[in-house]
């Protein structure tokens, strides 16, 4: 057998296509006879439990898939096709191993694997509602045979090149993807991406059975907030890879692409909280069941986009005709949930209706209509070029200019809902509430206003008309200002939960906080997640102030630029296996004294072939003031001097420590809730007064473990006797 | 008094307003914004870095050229659209049926809005038929609710 490794990968996914088949077919047959009561030759339970089995066992043999293609990576097999565009010997083994998912067909089966591997969690924890996962499990399997699909039949990673024998050398992998954040950014988005499967299945699973209550929304909560967390991390790696390797000087451009990751993180971010009403009032039932069918399709039509040269991008994959099986997966995924619907809309009835206009259920509705607004914005500005053409026969840009018209207002209006939804009450909000709730968070934003704008933020002023910033720098005041008004407004809400704490059991405040948060680790840590949303929106805003500045910088050439005094020290060339390049040394000095030495590199990959492939590397002194960011951008042909330009981007740290800060509060929010346990304890008889807490009255001991003092509740149960032993 | 007030106010915007706005740097600023690199690196034309680009020292050079040529802005719009075709644009901006691009996300935001509040006004009617009787609003009542409130402010 001449290629042993890539025939097991092959096989391996043959395998894990038939077993996931099985899953399906056995999985709804069994679901049929016990929904109906039919009786088969075997018992429906047995086949169900079979399904799940065959559905364990697919993971195990794309994973066996995933490590062939490994492999042929490692030993730098040039035989397979994929690893011969995708790597050469040079390539150190990190990059080799990224390469994994550095085309088409290895990403797909990043894909399929990563599919697998939920469906292997889910699979194994079915014991919380055997029913419900065994119809996630089946449609889940549904998904996984269109990915398995198309590695065995349409985009091949294991396909052997002409002839069988590969040259010596493979064409190595793209510089612009050999970034630290390449090992770790696809992965993320992916498990994002393909973590939204999971609740899609849980919700159309929970439809065709007609589940009662809203337990599946209990299950499938950890599912989703760990997919939009992904999909989140997924989303800022790309913005941080964008900023340190392609050298424009900024995060996001409004490409295609990332705009396809941002779409079914908007519709996710808008389910996870219309899901709250569902919940605790019973409402928004058939709006919640879309908003994840919607989240899903997005997931396809972002993958549809990015693979199918649909729209031109950057980033997009080379172009191939797999988005026709990406067009006829969506009409099949979208006439299944329709059918489902019609087929099951009674069973969504609201419980409950609105009791007032000003209550956290209202705001949340607007916090829905924005988040979705924000969503068809992005997926209008990407299809329009498209739609412009099919109407008047040519392609028009939706560049940076029209989503910075039209996507900020609504972002900003988003921020102002952070901050106003929380300080609304279930039900009905009176008037002194909200008095008492807004009127720190209004004095904040007035105060930040005017401080603001004694500090020179003056959209008016004539430096920024001459600028021509007028709209960025107004955006800007208002985004800061409201920002700091909602900061406070958590604050608010973290200190008077606190001091109730700290009224109840005596502890210091910092204490009292975190108990608080313990207690409802969901809404404190969803608190946080605000607050880290809202400081990525500062930094955002930040943009609205940058500068930059070229110039050709010779042997102790110097440039002053935002409060830095840059010096070139020197600049050079080297020359290593996998990259010729050319670079400067910087020195940077702040108020006098030399803070750091920057180093930024243009490097050229390939160099003696013909297609060799130019590189920047940026080079970024960060504080939370602003970065100074460098681009060695060429040399000057006549003179050999280096072209270096200079952006001074404000406030850009602010962004990833809100991510930070929206990662940790995602991970509270998951924690389960510190339960207050309860105890029924001896009372004497002569304990009965009428000031006294009535006879067995249950002591909550949920902070026990920290001894703080017992608390009495009132309304429990009384023992059977006085003395009466513990129960 | 309110009369000279809201004069005031009005002069100070407009004179505000117009500060700067005929500087011509600025206006090769902001055009030069609103037109794109051509070359495919889906930049912006002032902020396309590639040294030795085919395409953004042409169309630079010729932004000068209309500027200097005292082009209006629809000019130099529809100069680069005939020359570049419409991707030199980094927005749309030739009217007709690029004002559907603006039109849109606004008219979605706006069907959207007026869905809710009559959402909202639906639900509040079908409601309030369905309580038969309010409870009587007194400060007595008020207060504990202001108080279970602030005591059960910790647990949703």
């Amino acid at each position: 057998m001449p290629h042993p490794m890539p025939f097991f990968g092959s096989v391996s996914l043959l395998l894990a296509l038939g077993l996931a088949v099985y899953t399906l077919l056995a999985g709804t047959l069994s679901l049929w006879a016990i929904a109906h009561g039919r009786a088969l030759a075997v018992a429906p339970e047995r086949i169900r439990e079979t399904a799940r089995r065959a559905g364990i066992a697919s993971f195990i043999a794309v994973t066996a898939a995933a490590f062939a293609l490994i492999w042929a990576f490692a030993t730098n097999d040039f035989s397979v096709d994929y690893v011969l565009h995708h790597s050469s010997i040079a390539l150190p083994w990190y990059w080799k191993f990224s390469s994994i998912w550095a085309g088409q067909e290895g990403s797909l089966l990043l894909w399929a694997w990563l599919l697998a591997g939920y469906g292997f969690v889910l699979r194994i924890r079915h014991k919380s509602d055997i029913t419900l996962h065994a119809y996630a499990s089946t449609i889940l399997a549904g998904v996984q045979i269109f990915f398995l699909l198309l590695i065995n039949f349409v985009a091949l990673p294991f396909a052997i090149v002409p002839g069988g024998i590969g040259p010596a050398d493979g064409f190595g992998l793209n510089p612009l993807l050999q970034y630290a954040e390449m090992m770790i950014h696809p992965p993320m988005l992916y498990l994002g991406y393909v973590g939204f499967s999971v609740p899609f299945a849980f919700a159309l699973g929970a439809l065709m059975m007609r589940y009662p209550g809203e337990k599946w929304i209990a299950i499938t909560r950890r599912w989703t907030m760990v997919a939009w967390l992904f999909l989140t991390c997924g989303i800022i790696l790309g913005m941080h890879w964008a900023y340190a390797v392609l050298g424009w000087g900024g995060y996001w451009g409004w490409d295609p692409v990332e705009n396809a990751s941002l779409m079914p993180w908007l519709t996710g971010t808008a389910f996870l909280h219309s899901v709250m009403m569902q919940e605790k009032r019973g409402m928004m039932k058939g709006w919640n069941v879309w908003l994840i069918f919607t989240t899903f399709i997005l997931t396809i039509l972002g993958t549809l986009l990015t693979r199918s040269g649909l729209v031109a991008s950057v980033h997009a994959f080379a172009e191939s005709d797999i988005g026709t099986w990406f067009v006829w997966f969506l009409v099949l995924v979208l006439g299944v949930c329709l059918f489902t619907y019609l087929y099951n809309r009674d069973h969504l009835k609201n419980e409950n209706h609105l009791e007032s206009l000003v209550s956290r259920e209202s705001s949340f509705l607007f916090n829905n209509l924005v988040l979705l607004a924000a969503c068809f914005t992005v997926l209008w500005g990407t299809l329009f070029p498209v739609l412009s053409e099919f109407v008047q026969g040519s392609k028009v840009t939706m560049g940076a200019p029209f989503y910075n018209r039209v996507a900020v207002p609504i972002g900003i209006f988003l921020l102002f809902l952070t901050g106003v939804g929380p300080l609304l009450a279930w039900r009905s909000t009176s008037l002194r509430a909200i008095r008492r709730n807004f009127v720190l968070p209004c004095i904040a934003i007035i105060v930040t206003t005017l401080v603001l704008i004694i500090a020179g933020v003056r959209p008016w002023s004539a430096d920024t008309q001459a600028a021509g910033d007028v709209g960025s720098s107004i955006y800007a005041l208002v985004c800061i200002a409201l920002g700091v008004g909602v900061i406070t407004a958590i604050a608010a809400e973290f200190l008077r939960g606190a001091n109730v704490v700290h009224t109840q059991t005596g502890k210091n405040l910092f204490e009292s906080t975190i108990l608080l948060t313990r207690r409802n680790t969901r809404r404190y840590g969803g608190y946080l997640i605000h607050f880290g949303v809202v400081v990525m929106f500062i930094g955002l805003a930040g943009s609205a102030f940058n500068q930059s500045r070229e110039a050709e910088m010779s042997f102790g050439d110097s440039m002053n630029v935002g409060g830095y005094k840059v010096v070139c020290q020197s600049y050079s060339e080297d020359s290593n296996a996998n990259y010729d390049s050319q670079f400067a040394l910087l020195d940077v000095y702040h108020n006098g004294k030399l803070i750091t030495r920057l180093a930024p590199e243009r490097r050229v990959y390939f160099v003696n072939t013909d297609h060799a492939q130019p590189s920047t590397i940026v080079a970024i002194h960060s504080s939370l003031e602003n970065d100074l960011y460098v681009v060695f951008e060429g040399t000057n042909p006549d003179n050999q001097k280096p072209i270096i330009k200079f952006f001074i981007n404000p406030l850009v740290n602010w962004i990833w420590v809100g991510v930070v800060i929206v990662i940790f509060g995602t991970f509270i929010a998951l924690v389960p809730p510190l339960k207050p346990s309860t105890r029924r304890v001896e009372v004497p008889a002569n304990f009965l007064s009428p000031a006294a807490p009535p006879l067995g009255s249950v002591i909550s001991t949920g902070a026990q473990r920290s001894g703080e003092t017992p608390v009495f509740r009132s309304g429990s149960s009384a023992p059977a006797s006085p003395g009466a032993p513990h129960v | 008094m309110y009369k000279r007030a809201l004069q005031l106010v009005l002069i100070v915007f407009v004179a505000f307003t117009m500060l700067g706005a005929s500087s011509p740097s600025a206006r090769f600023g902001r055009l030069g914004h609103d037109l794109m690199c051509t070359c495919g690196c889906s930049q912006i034309l002032l902020e396309c870095n590639h040294v030795g680009c085919p395409n953004s020292t042409g169309e630079i050079a010729d932004l000068h050229a209309q500027l200097d040529a005292g082009g209006t802005d629809a000019q130099v719009f529809k100069f680069f659209t005939v020359k570049y075709g419409p991707i030199a644009l980094a927005e749309p901006v030739r009217g007709g049926f690029d004002t559907v691009a603006w039109i849109g996300p606004f008219a979605f935001l706006l069907f959207g809005i007026i869905l809710i509040l009559l959402l909202l006004r639906l639900w509040k009617k079908r409601h309030d038929r369905l309580t038969p009787v309010a409870l009587p609003a007194t400060p007595d009542a008020d207060a504990l609710r202001n108080r279970i409130r602030d005591e059960t402010n910790y647990g949703e």
